[in-house]
């Protein structure tokens, strides 16, 4: 059996969730201090790519990174090579995707974390950044590691942006998700039920990890808060 | 030492608009809630910036809105006890003691420090203990020891012992009592407990509604209040509007007329609960009574009455129970002219 699709999909994933990780956690905790109205807008961009077809996403994405879109022709222009049908392409994709999740899911711990502490620690005389680095995000750990686990899950099993930026090749850019697909339309149900139960044993154990860490924190990793107008 | 505070601080409807000066001594700030108890607090610790105004301390300037001049809160240098004491979760007793030495570097110092705060504030052998492993006490003790050891300027104390159970703030309060002048400086203590605020403080300021309403002596103030705010705030369990007529209070509101203690301007007057004595013969200010209510307290009774066949709103009267069970023989009530508030 050839494994490059799980290899490429977990790859993909990993680094899209590293960028998301870090994406999400600065988005968060500086939209948070943005005056209301760029607030409003800024949070309804970042949580977009959850409620639109990643079709859409896929399609916006084509439009940038193609040969003839903005960042596309520059890297045509710089590389003398495309970056849209390669494997990395995907992770532009997944990032975009899995974004609003973290990005909701961080920005719902720090909401939840209490504003007094970090004003003690300022009293105190200790720096914004210390305060941040060593008693905001220790403090929301276990939010933030949900959040990193379910991008990471949205990550591995994210198709329709993938496909559309990588297409499917196999031993080049397949992933798990595509592999799927092709195989079914090829009619090898044999070999599709193997990826199919690939899959779900990842997912399970992911999904499991989010309920552990969901216990030893207390309230709901799922937790989105209420939108600001 | 010393600190003048004089802010102005809009928020939506509730405005906040206060000035004071205080040496070295305790200051209470007493109010009932969400009257800008603590938000004067959180202002002078820099975590809210007020529209306009002045704050301050030893000779130098906080914020001054005129000059553009607003220290950070890390520039203030001054300590604030949360309502909730706000300990870092995620750091042991020890660990969180020192975050507040940020300005001392060398490390011997630092460890001399954080022993002698831990003996200091009974906190041996839980210095590796997480905050939520502690008890609100011990939590309390902690969060000042983390307070004092980074050498505040000033001590600011919200609500310090309302999270606490009653048995534990006796203790505690003692315990607060002691660092207070251990500190020398001065020290601010939000409070809307009368008798917390009479047993700690120097001097009172009465907030109303954003505003001080009057700051005094604690003795003059519980002594005399001269403003309903005051009275109320300080105990005073019977109020109502009063007209002076002819040398005489008349208070529509009891149906009674009562002679003064002194002819001063009044608009209402206030009578303590437990300084309505039963009388057995008819005197001055002395009233027939009739019971409305009767509830048992811990240590005394309360008796809602109002005079006899009168309509009036009922007066709240605290006697021990000792004189409640003679009360039969006593067929009148009395206030002595010396014991009215007359308030403005």
């Amino acid at each position: 059996m050839d494994w490059f699709p799980l290899i490429n999909s977990l790859r993909i994933a990993l680094i899209a969730t590293f960028f998301t990780f870090f994406i999400g956690i600065f988005a968060a905790s500086y939209i948070a201090r943005l005056p209301r109205g760029v607030k409003g807008l800024l949070d309804c961009l970042l949580t977009l790519p959850l409620v639109l077809p990643p079709t859409v996403v896929g399609f916006f994405l084509l439009k940038v990174l193609g040969p003839k879109g903005p960042v596309g022709s520059l890297i045509v222009e710089w590389f003398d090579s495309k970056i849209v049908m390669t494997w990395y392409a995907s992770i532009f994709a997944v990032v975009i995707v899995t974004l609003p999740l973290m990005y909701r899911t961080a920005r719902g711990a720090f909401e939840a974390f209490d504003e007094n502490i970090l004003s003690a620690g300022k009293t105190l005389g200790l720096s914004n950044r210390y305060l941040f680095w060593r008693v905001l995000i220790p403090g929301c750990r276990q939010g933030l590691l949900a959040g990193l686990v379910l991008s990471f899950a949205r990550g591995l099993g994210e198709y329709g942006a993938t496909s559309m930026v990588s297409g499917y090749t196999p031993g080049r850019t397949a992933t798990i998700s595509t592999t799927v697909y092709q195989l079914w339309r090829e009619g090898n149900d044999a070999l599709a039920y193997q990826w199919v139960f690939i899959n779900l044993a990842i997912s399970l154990t992911i999904l499991l990890a989010v309920n552990l860490l969901e216990r030893r924190n207390g309230h709901s990793a799922f937790y989105l808060p209420r939108k600001e107008g | 030492m010393s600190l003048l505070v004089d802010i102005r601080k809009n928020f939506g409807t509730f405005r906040l608009d206060v000035s004071f000066e205080a040496g070295d001594e305790t200051l209470a700030l007493l109010g009932a809630s969400g009257c800008g108890k603590s938000m004067t607090l959180r202002c002078i610790a820099g975590i809210v910036t007020p529209d306009a105004g002045r704050i301050v301390l030893d000779n130098s300037v906080l914020f001054d809105s005129e000059k553009h001049i607003n220290l950070s809160p890390q520039q203030r240098r001054v300590g604030l006890l949360f309502q909730n004491y706000a300990l870092f979760p995620t750091m042991t007793v020890a660990q969180n003691i020192l975050c507040g030495m940020g300005h001392e570097k060398s490390r011997e110092t630092r460890q001399a420090s954080l022993r002698m705060a831990l003996s200091r504030f009974y906190l041996e052998g839980l210095e590796h203990r997480f905050p939520d492993q502690l008890s609100g006490g011990q939590q309390q003790r902690a969060a000042l020891a983390r307070i004092l050891v980074s050498q505040p300027r000033l001590l600011m104390l919200d609500e310090p012992f309302s999270a606490l159970d009653s048995h534990l703030r006796w203790e505690l309060e003692q315990e607060v009592l002691s660092l207070t002048r251990e500190f020398c400086g001065t020290t601010l203590l939000v409070s809307h407990n009368r008798d917390e605020v009479y047993r700690l403080s120097h001097r009172v300021a009465v907030y109303n509604q954003g505003r001080i309403d009057v700051l005094d002596e604690k003795w003059e103030l519980f002594e005399n209040p001269r403003t309903y705010h005051s009275a109320l705030l300080t105990g005073c369990k019977n109020l109502a509007p009063a007209t002076l007529r002819e040398g005489l209070l008349d208070v529509p509101q009891w149906g009674l007329t009562l002679s003064p203690p002194r002819v001063t301007p009044v608009n209402y007057i206030g009578i303590r609960a437990h300084d309505l004595l039963p009388a057995l013969n008819p005197g001055i200010n002395t009233f027939p009574y009739e019971i409305l209510q009767r509830i048992e307290d811990t240590f005394s009774m309360i008796l809602m009455i109002r005079p006899k066949g009168g309509s009036g709103a009922p007066l709240r009267w605290e006697l021990s129970k000792e004189q409640y069970r003679c009360l039969e023989q006593c067929p009148f009530v009395s206030v002595a002219p010396e014991k009215i508030l007359m308030l403005t």
